[in-house]
């Protein structure tokens, strides 16, 4: 490629674009085309070397030149400037050229070489100090446009030694006559801040700034003093306490009025952050409710759909103790948010749509009617079928479930491969939450008469869902899976599936054991374990149930299970060879007993999580389906994560039961979904908990169910971790020495505490994992506090926020020994890990105790 | 709040790229263009307008085949981001009249100087166009519309400008016409997007019209403006209840729901369906609306395929105009996805066919029917004789389509909500600008199952 041409028509004017136009494009292909790159760096390099000295040479001649034409001739030159600016070429090298320049009463070349000052003054400092002098001399312009821009650009210059030059001109600028520049000031005093917090601090310009933000007259002065009064304290805030009571002051009822009673006069991009504030207030009597919601109500006719949705969440938190209202809330917030849906990009309607979501999904209910505006349509982006398929699956109740499922199979046979998938599954689900599924077994069946292989995979995977919950259907299923030639099954999961099935009725299935003889026969392409697994368990079920003609596939697949590479799937065959080894009646027992229909499948998310995300409503965690500790760091959680914050290490509990938590008195009124999650909840334990008491039938409930599992990580993720940690917990609790028993009613004042954690020796450290359960339960210390208590652990002290929490705890002997252990705990959620040290009074026992911790801590959030 | 903004063309380079925090590593444009372009490559997925890596979340919304894109670290509102990068756009096509990569090229210093103003320090300023008049020197250099490429179909801007005549929405707010003074005029479209389902007997199984009443104004001196609309106009199924007994096609237009813009007042829009504001400059969406109230659909759609004989069948398309006969519709693409075994496809159009032409679509195995125009009341038919490499098992209509259609109808709205009059307040008796109200209907999502 040849190097860029050289540009000769020096003097055109600005409306005539010259030569810039033909670089950018060169440019620009030659940063893309990574191959080619390669090859072209050396003369590339030497073409844009001689290019920016040759710019430094123009930029000079014309420096000092007054003669006519010659500022056309700089916005040429400094065109060029920006454009290899913009393609991320380094042209800092002309910057004393460009200041020279830049003594020019010609408004756009000001702006350009503003633009180039912001962008390269922190990278060279000293060279910064040139512009000061004559951003200095700008800040005092006649013109009060002149005035912003050089303060503007003379703040965000973000040089450390420079702040001594900012203070003066930022002071005026505040009491500036053009709001255009007190504007600029405001958010020059952010920048001040950011740069250096003390400077700011020391020029009380916090308190200027909450002056105007009372008294100014315009609009946007007064907007920008909140946004920036806003980032201030919530990033001090940790820091002292005078920084958090300026933070309440910011929600104290005379500030959000007097914001509120001005309300129209913002343009719709402050009104949202206003809004976002107003979401944080809490009202001191439901006239206040009242006033505040009529006052906004028609912010819900506004076409930006940030807007609405920041005044839905007004409305929403407003009403939280107050069901009735909650629940008019819902109704009233859907028709402008279907609107808003239809109205705008694509882009918008998903943000649209995932609060969308997230409402039905807590009150599906509520929404049970509308299924229709959820069908997908033609045009939408797969991520808005996605949203769609998940809320039509969520309200399909008796009313609708008809028309639902019968939409959702025609995107079965759609020719967007993924969204048939998903079709197919949320056609599953609808049948794993109906009592009445008759017709949806038929649909299911259909499917795998289509001879799809991805409608037939994913259609296996949910009629085995569809048995393990109604085991009555299992003859008419039955009968269409049979039909089904394993070689048209190709994926591990659906293949799983099927054999799972051959397996679990192979007395119905005359042709079972052929048909796991023949994939017996081809083991070694068999290549994912998952199937393998699947394998052994099915031909030893299927093996216990028709002996004489399954003894040779059996045979077959133990000996090619030993010698699989696979440790799971070795173990597994060992297992098996020895229980038979041992007796056969009892290998009847572990791998097939008689078993208990699943009656709810787990939810993926906790209701803790969920009502955390409802928390943070009208921000990114809505979208991506998490609250923000899981994807954002804690200082740049920014203004929306306002009230909760608990102090460092508290001692006193009160606080935090004080704040504002808004769970309980939801769930009464969206009784749907938490009816389901608690349904959820215990029919695992359900299926469990027979075990604790009786070790020979916990494990004949627990084996199969653990290779069933595995097979499905996608739907019941949460079901296969449950039981995965119990049986590892059982291997742990197990051998646990009993000798060590703790007192459950341990007492410890926090002096003495203290003076024991002073004297006492570390006598273990050790970071333990927490499982995911576990993590999704932490949302506040108590939880985890309460867990520990119910195992004779408690605690002292507690504080921080997600993802880090601490906690100190103690226990006590069982054996009036008055011995202690003290523990320090902290969790970190994101990374599922909890450092713990132990100190004890009898360091001996601190072996056992810690294992008692562990067990207990494993046992957290199931 | 936002950390960067930028540009990128379509091959994943910087148009534009401005830093305000400087939080976000140097990198992120790649970052971005990279995970966008190869998100799930093989599922064929589209990149979600919100995405977060490492900590870094992009935001961004496609425009004239253009990403413009945010970056930020905060928790922000992604609503409030992407109604902002939809506005950024918007009022960037006010300045340069046509957006698309090569006006943005030559104007890029003009939009960084917009830039400026519209964000500072990541926090939104303003986006009114009229506002920033005052802060923006740079003249807008107007790319020729006539020479534009065609866009893809990403581009509802230029879909827009498309359906205009003339020069007049591709016309920027500020330039100044060659004669040196500007032409007083307003537009006001009513643009109605409808989505129908019809089921494979030919019944409407949903449907839906997205409606906006759009207006660009050229008006001097900002005077004030009353538009009104149907008298008999209904808001809110409340108000559906009473003409519940009306016949679907002639009774009151009843409309779901509706938004407005923050300049609209609505004092007398209770007694007589009047919306008065003062149009700022530029082009904006005065009202936004929603109907299911059942409406005629433009076009009756059936679709039949049939087996004839072994390893064949046949497929019959047609499409009837339901409107009056002044109406035309233009460039109609009628699609049907067909067997993934079909390996021959002959077509056969009606005798004395005029711009019609046909296509099979070898590799996504679909037929492709576009008519250049369809005269209300016309009716076409198309028979296609489809040969198979494999015998279809069982039921062959689940194995093929849904058939959709893709059109244009000016001067058509198949809401039938009007503007009755456009009223401007006159400065002088002389003063008499041109008004332009205009109608057009467009397909969203309209589909016949077999």
């Amino acid at each position: 490629m040849a190097p860029p041409p050289i540009v000769q028509q020096k003097s055109s004017s600005p409306s005539q674009p010259s030569g810039y136009v033909f670089f950018l494009p060169s440019l620009s292909v030659l940063l893309l085309n990574r191959k080619p790159l390669r090859f072209l760096i050396p003369s590339y390099c030497l073409s844009r070397k001689s290019e920016v000295s040759d710019l430094k040479l123009q930029l000079r001649q014309l420096a000092g030149s007054r003669a006519p034409g010659a500022d056309d001739s700089k916005r040429d030159l400094f065109k060029r400037v920006i454009s290899y600016m913009t393609v991320g070429i380094d042209v800092s090298a002309a910057f004393s050229e460009m200041v020279m320049c830049s003594a020019t009463s010609d408004i756009v070349l000001k702006k350009m070489c503003y633009l180039y000052v912001g962008n390269y003054a922190r990278c060279h400092p000293d060279l910064a100090l040139l512009t000061i002098n004559f951003l200095q001399k700008d800040c005092r312009d006649v013109d009060p446009m002149i005035r912003g821009l050089a303060l503007r650009s003379l703040c965000s210059l973000r040089v450390p030694n420079l702040v001594e030059y900012l203070v003066s001109p930022l002071s005026s600028g505040l009491e500036d006559g053009s709001p255009y520049v007190r504007m600029v000031a405001v958010l020059g005093v952010l920048k001040l801040y950011h740069i250096s917090a003390t400077t700011c601090f020391d020029s009380d310009f916090p308190a200027s700034l909450k002056n105007l933000m009372l008294t100014d007259s315009d609009a946007q002065v007064v907007a920008n003093c909140l946004f920036v009064l806003q980032e201030i304290w919530n990033l001090e805030a940790n820091k002292s306490e005078e920084a958090n009571r300026e933070r309440e002051t910011l929600l104290s009822k005379q500030t959000i009025y007097y914001l509120l009673n001005r309300i129209k006069e913002f343009n719709e991009w402050a009104q949202c952050l206003i809004l976002e504030l107003i979401s944080k207030y809490i009202p001191s009597d439901s006239n206040d409710i009242f006033d505040i919601m009529n006052l906004l109500e028609d912010r819900l006719q506004h076409a930006n759909g940030a807007v609405v949705l920041a005044t839905i969440k007004v409305f929403l938190h407003l009403t939280m103790s107050m069901t009735d209202v909650h629940q008019q809330v819902y109704e009233r917030l859907k028709a402008p948010l279907l609107t808003l849906v239809g109205s705008g990009s694509s882009e918008q309607s998903y943000a649209v749509l995932s609060h969308l979501h997230l409402l039905v999904m807590r009150a599906p209910m509520l929404f049970s009617s509308d299924y229709k505006h959820f069908y997908c349509q033609f045009s939408d982006p797969s991520y808005i079928k996605k949203l769609k398929l998940e809320m039509l699956t969520a309200i399909a109740n008796e009313s609708n479930t008809y028309e639902i499922v019968t939409e959702l199979c025609e995107y079965a046979g759609n020719v967007d491969v993924p969204i048939a998938r998903e079709s197919i599954r949320a056609v599953g689900k609808i049948a794993l939450q109906q009592y009445d599924v008759n017709a949806i077994v038929d649909r299911l069946l259909q499917f795998l008469e289509m001879e799809k292989d991805y409608v037939t995979a994913e259609t296996l995977v949910l009629v085995k869902d569809l048995l393990r919950k109604y085991p009555q259907w299992s003859h008419d299923c039955i009968a269409v899976v049979g039909n089904i030639s394993s070689k048209n099954v190709q994926e591990p999961k659906a293949k799983a599936a099927l054999i799972w099935m051959l397996g679990e009725y192979s007395k119905d299935m005359p042709d079972a054991p052929y048909i796991l003889e023949n994939l017996i026969e081809n083991w070694d392409d068999e290549n994912a374990a998952e199937v393998r697994l699947h394998l052994l368990t099915a031909a030893m079920k299927c093996f216990l149930k028709r002996p004489p003609e399954t003894q040779k596939a059996l045979g077959a697949a133990l000996a090619a299970g030993v010698a699989d590479s696979h440790q799971d799937v070795h173990d597994r065959a060992l297992l098996y060879y020895r229980l038979l080894q041992y007796d056969v009646s009892v290998a009847e027992r572990v791998v097939n007993p008689p078993k208990q229909a699943v009656s709810v499948f787990a939810d993926l998310q906790s209701s803790e999580v969920k009502d955390r995300i409802f928390d943070e409503f009208n921000t990114l965690s809505v979208v991506y389906q998490k609250p923000s500790y899981m994807f954002t760091d804690k200082e740049h959680r920014g203004p929306f994560e306002f009230s909760e914050e608990i102090g460092n290490l508290s001692l006193d509990q009160e606080s935090m039961d004080n704040a504002p938590r808004f769970d309980e008195s939801d769930k009464d009124l969206l009784l749907s979904t938490s009816e389901r999650e608690e349904n959820g909840g215990p029919s695992i334990n359900g299926a469990a908990t027979p075990g604790y008491s009786a070790p020979h039938d916990y494990n004949s409930s627990l084996v199969p169910l653990s290779s069933q599992t595995q097979s499905e990580p996608a739907v019941t993720s949460r079901t296969s971790f449950a039981i995965d940690d119990l049986l590892g917990l059982s291997m742990l609790a197990a051998p646990a020495p009993p000798s060590l028993k703790l007192n459950s009613k341990a007492a410890l004042d926090p002096g003495t505490f203290q003076r024991k954690w002073g004297q006492l020796g570390v006598s273990i450290s050790q970071e333990i994992p927490i499982s995911p359960q576990g993590v999704g339960s932490l949302t506040t210390p108590q939880a985890l506090i309460r867990h520990m208590q119910a195992n004779s652990i408690h605690c002292i002290a507690s504080g921080g926020q997600s993802p880090n929490f601490k906690f100190f705890l103690f226990a006590q002997k069982d054996d009036g020994s008055a011995s202690f252990f003290l523990v320090e705990c902290i969790v970190n959620t994101s990374s599922a890990k909890a450092q713990v040290k132990v100190k004890a009074d009898d360091a001996s026992a601190s072996e056992a105790f810690f294992a008692l911790f562990q067990s207990a801590l494993s046992k957290f959030g199931m | 709040m936002i950390s960067q903004f930028f540009v990128l063309s379509q091959r994943g380079d910087n148009i534009v790229f401005r830093d305000y925090r400087g939080e976000v590593p140097k990198g992120s444009a790649e970052i971005f263009f990279r995970k966008v372009k190869f998100w799930k490559e093989d599922e064929e997925e589209e990149a979600p307008p919100v995405f977060n890596v490492d900590g870094v979340n992009y935001i961004h919304v496609k425009v004239a085949g253009l990403f413009f894109v945010a970056t930020t670290r905060v928790n922000v509102s992604p609503s409030l981001v992407l109604e902002l990068l939809q506005r950024i756009a918007r009022v960037i096509k006010d300045y340069l009249g046509i957006l698309n990569e090569d006006s943005l090229r030559k104007n890029f210093v003009l939009v960084y100087e917009l830039l400026d103003e519209v964000i500072d320090f990541g926090y939104p300023q303003t986006t009114s166009t009229e506002i920033l008049k005052s802060y923006v020197f740079n003249e807008p250099i107007v790319v020729d519309a006539a020479r534009l490429p065609t866009l893809g179909p990403a581009s509802m801007f230029m879909q827009g400008a498309k359906r205009m005549p003339g020069t007049a929405v591709t016309k920027s707010v500020v330039a100044t016409e060659p004669g040196g003074r500007k032409r007083e005029e307003i537009f006001v479209d009513i643009i109605e997007k409808i989505s129908v389902t019809f089921s494979s007997s030919g019944y409407i199984l949903t449907s839906e019209i997205d409606g906006t009443i759009q207006m660009k104004s050229y008006l001097t001196g900002n005077p004030e403006i009353r538009l009104a609309l149907n008298e008999d106009l209904g808001i809110g199924k409340g108000s559906a209840s009473l003409y519940d007994y009306r016949s679907s096609a002639g009774g009151a237009v009843i409309l779901d729901d509706c938004n407005f813009h923050e300049s609209v007042r609505l004092d007398s829009f209770d007694v007589d369906r009047t919306l008065a504001l003062i149009p700022p400059d530029g082009e904006f969406a005065v009202m936004n609306y929603r109907m299911t109230q059942e409406f005629t659909p433009p076009f009756r759609v059936n679709a039949l395929i049939e087996e004839a004989g072994q390893l064949k069948a046949e497929v019959i398309i047609k499409v009837r105009a339901d409107f009056a006969t002044s109406v035309t519709a233009n460039t109609i693409t009628v699609q049907m996805p067909v067997p993934t075994y079909t390996s021959r496809v002959s077509f056969e159009l009606e005798a004395g066919a005029v711009g019609q032409t046909t296509d099979f679509k070898e590799g996504a195995k679909r037929l492709e029917w576009c008519l250049k125009k369809i005269v209300g009341g016309a009716e076409h038919t198309l028979r296609t004789k489809l040969t198979f490499s494999q015998e279809s098992h069982g039921n062959i209509a689940r194995e093929a389509g849904p058939v959709n259609l893709n059109f244009t109808i000016p001067m058509y709205n198949a809401s039938k909500l009007q503007v009755r009059y456009l009223q401007i307040a006159k400065k002088s008796p002389s003063y008499n600008p041109y008004r332009w109200v205009r109608y057009v209907t467009q397909s969203n999502s309209y589909v016949a199952r077999l």
